[in-house]
């Protein structure tokens, strides 16, 4: 009996973690450029917004909901997350890289632009397709994200942890996984954290800062976006709700810290934030008041995990040294 | 072979270089052809969206910020709120102290008044009651603000990520208390506290409900004008901005100038607070800061930390938005418009301090020059 709460605790964990395992990947790869994307929560937003469109349009298209093509009805949400989150990050890499402009404040206001710009279009959608409650659902296009392999009611216990979610799961941890290496093994991954350390450095090592950080933030926000888009469709069922996503970008930014600025232990941590946040729904007898409480572990976590690391000061540890700085060539 | 090489060696189409200050009013200008821009570009992306005339669009908008005379005051009740913020996050930025917590100091200023007025309501005089909460904000506020930049001035820990997770500690406190008094029992919220009494409820001046938020405000910002342009103390704050080296070396001790200067911010952080719970809402919940806290960082950045000038800008930032929700309820679209409008002007505003800081040479007039 306990043994499947446990079960159930953790794969709710990890579909609660895997859109906090997109936010923090995209946001470590920005933040090793040296680029504090505050405007991450609302990329996700926009992200799954954009698919959402995709997705609807797909479905509008359709004639009979039943032959839709699996291949389509994916590929096409995932263009559409793509595309949006990638303008939002080129705004704010040509506002911060380019024009220099301070990075807090572009985040930030990409993050009300974002936000906004989801609720707007959900609302719109919602209020296309005429339904009674303020929500679009596109259960069609979100089975194609939820098929899960074939084989994996019959692996039991095994089945269930390992293999009972869909592909974007995977995907989250394969990016990740590549991320993790990029960043630490390669040359491309050697420049990116010069230019974050010290731009001024790696620009007279002859690597181009600006292209390194447009890159890097542009791609970034493509993956964070992907978490937005696996919550609507995978989550939440293909249903877009407003403000449904809640602070779940914030907690991404958290999770970027309390995993060290590594996509590898960003995986776990995701995993660890995600039964966090719903940890309070399996504690029997907690009161309404407690719950709250509860809810704030990820954050009192994250807040411990920032003293201890800038108390013991390991320098593998530390955020990015010119993170949150622009950098102009002619001022040394 | 000479030649070759000096054929490769390509001029770039243009170079940018830092310029030295440029008169105010060429400032002022570049800025104000930025908002021009902006308008236009958000008119474009209204008709794109909704078939509507944008002249309307602006026309309504003016409409629902200075339409009638409850909305003007609701207007500068706006603006004086996210003034205050403004003012409190004002000093921690000029030192660039990233505290982009303000919303968690607000809300916990708030949570302290509302504790007051549920605890002692009626059962003290309603002087000693308001004077009671004001104190406990501020310092509900100041705590809440002190306790990265203790961490930041011992270990230098990052506060700007520190505060910003303070943010979500204090609104899930918040959401605990709001249970914890919940009226009436599983609401889920504590609604307007001392209704019958109005204990701890700022009074009215005159007719208008919000004129005391508003002189409180506005005393506020000139005392934090003269307190970073004249005192002591507000040099020092401006030395540590521009370098920490420099302020270590002419002997100012930086780590008391951190913990002071944020103590200061978070109690007018707690002010605010206390504004918003009894001068306004008469209630608290998660919503209280409304974002203003995130938005106060934007007001002060674009003042250039002028508190003068934050009169201005926070003025700019809460007229666009009464009026876009103007929009959003005369031509019923989701209210959300009003922070894509806004995001967008923010761009454009944001982008325009480059053509302020930066000339733009181009190849052709260097070579003119020649």
């Amino acid at each position: 009996m306990s043994f499947n709460i446990i079960i159930t605790l953790f794969q709710r964990a990890i579909l609660q973690g895997i859109p906090l395992l997109y936010g923090s990947t995209g946001e470590i790869l920005t933040e090793k450029s040296g680029n504090l994307n505050l405007g991450i929560p609302g990329i996700m937003y926009v992200g799954g917004i954009s698919g959402v469109i995709g997705a609807f349009l797909y479905e509008e298209s359709l004639v009979n909901k039943a032959d839709a093509n699996a291949f389509l009805a994916i590929i096409i949400p995932l263009l559409c997350s793509v595309i949006g989150s990638a303008l939002c990050g080129l705004i704010y890499s040509f506002l911060t890289v380019t024009l220099r402009a301070n990075q807090n404040v572009t985040g930030l206001a990409l993050t009300t632009f974002g936000v906004g710009f989801g609720n707007f279009f959900g609302a719109s959608l919602v209020k296309l397709t005429g339904s009674a409650v303020p929500s679009v659902a596109l259960s069609t296009t979100s089975n194609f994200f939820r098929t899960t392999l074939p084989f994996a009611d019959k692996l039991g216990v095994i089945g269930d942890i390992f293999f009972s979610y869909g592909f974007m799961t995977y995907l989250a941890i394969g990016i990740a996984l590549v991320c993790a290496y990029v960043i630490k093994k390669t040359r491309v991954g050697l420049h990116l954290r010069a230019v974050g350390e010290n731009p001024a450095t790696a620009d007279a090592a002859g690597i181009s800062v600006n292209k390194y950080k447009y890159l890097a933030t542009v791609i970034g926000s493509v993956i964070a976006g992907f978490g937005g888009l696996f919550y609507v469709m995978d989550y939440a069922n293909g249903v877009w709700s407003n403000e449904g996503f809640g602070d779940r970008g914030w907690l991404a930014i958290a999770l970027v810290i309390f995993s060290l600025w590594k996509p590898n232990l960003a995986i776990v941590g995701s995993i660890l934030f995600g039964g966090l946040y719903i940890v309070y729904l399996f504690i029997p007898g907690l009161s309404m008041s407690t719950q709250e409480l509860f809810k704030m572990l990820p954050y009192v976590v994250t807040i411990v995990v920032l003293i201890i690391t800038s108390a013991r000061k390991k320098r593998e540890n530390q955020p990015p040294q010119s993170l949150g700085l622009s950098y102009f060539r002619e001022e040394r | 072979m000479a030649d070759k090489i000096e054929k490769k060696v390509r001029e770039p189409l243009f170079h940018v270089s830092k310029r030295s200050t440029l008169p105010w009013y060429k400032a002022w200008g570049i800025r104000i052809i930025a908002v021009l821009l902006a308008l236009i570009v958000c008119g474009v992306i209204t008709v794109m969206l909704t078939n509507i005339n944008p002249i309307e669009v602006y026309a309504s908008m003016v409409k629902g910020a200075f339409g009638t005379s409850r909305r003007v005051w609701n207007l500068l009740q706006g603006i004086a709120m996210l003034l205050c913020i403004s003012l409190a996050v004002t000093p921690a930025f000029k030192m660039r102290f990233w505290n982009i917590g303000a919303e968690g100091q607000v809300l916990i200023g708030g949570l302290a008044s509302a504790a007051c007025m549920i605890l002692f309501g009626d059962k003290i005089p309603n002087v000693l009651l308001i004077a009671m909460m004001c104190v406990c904000s501020v310092l509900a506020g100041a705590i809440w603000a002190v306790i990265p930049a203790v961490f930041k001035a011992k270990w230098g820990t990052n506060e700007t990520l520190f505060t910003l997770m303070m943010n979500y500690v204090g609104m899930q406190l918040v959401g605990f208390f709001m249970i914890y008094w919940e009226v009436p029992k599983g609401a889920g919220k504590i609604g307007i506290i001392n209704q019958s009494s109005h204990a701890g409820w700022l009074p009215k001046i005159g007719e208008y409900d919000y004129l005391l938020n508003i002189i409180v405000v506005l005393i506020l910002t000139l005392v934090l004008y003269i307190y970073l342009k004249y005192s002591k103390h507000g040099y020092e704050i401006s030395v540590v901005g521009e370098s920490e080296n420099t302020a270590r070396y002419i002997g100012i001790n930086v780590k008391k100038v951190i913990i002071r200067t944020m103590l200061i911010s978070g109690a007018i952080c707690g002010i605010a607070g206390f504004l918003l719970v009894a001068g306004t809402d008469h209630t608290i919940t998660k919503t209280t800061a409304g974002g203003r806290g995130f938005t106060a960082i934007m007001v002060s950045w674009l003042a250039k930390f002028n508190p003068l000038y934050m009169v201005f800008t926070s003025f700019l930032l809460v007229f666009f938005e009464k009026g876009a929700g103007e929009i959003s309820t005369v031509y019923r679209l989701d209210k959300s418009f009003s922070d894509i409008i806004t995001a967008i002007i923010l761009f454009f505003i944001i982008g325009s301090e480059f053509f302020i800081n930066y000339k733009i040479t181009f190849r052709h007039a260097k070579k003119e020059v020649k």
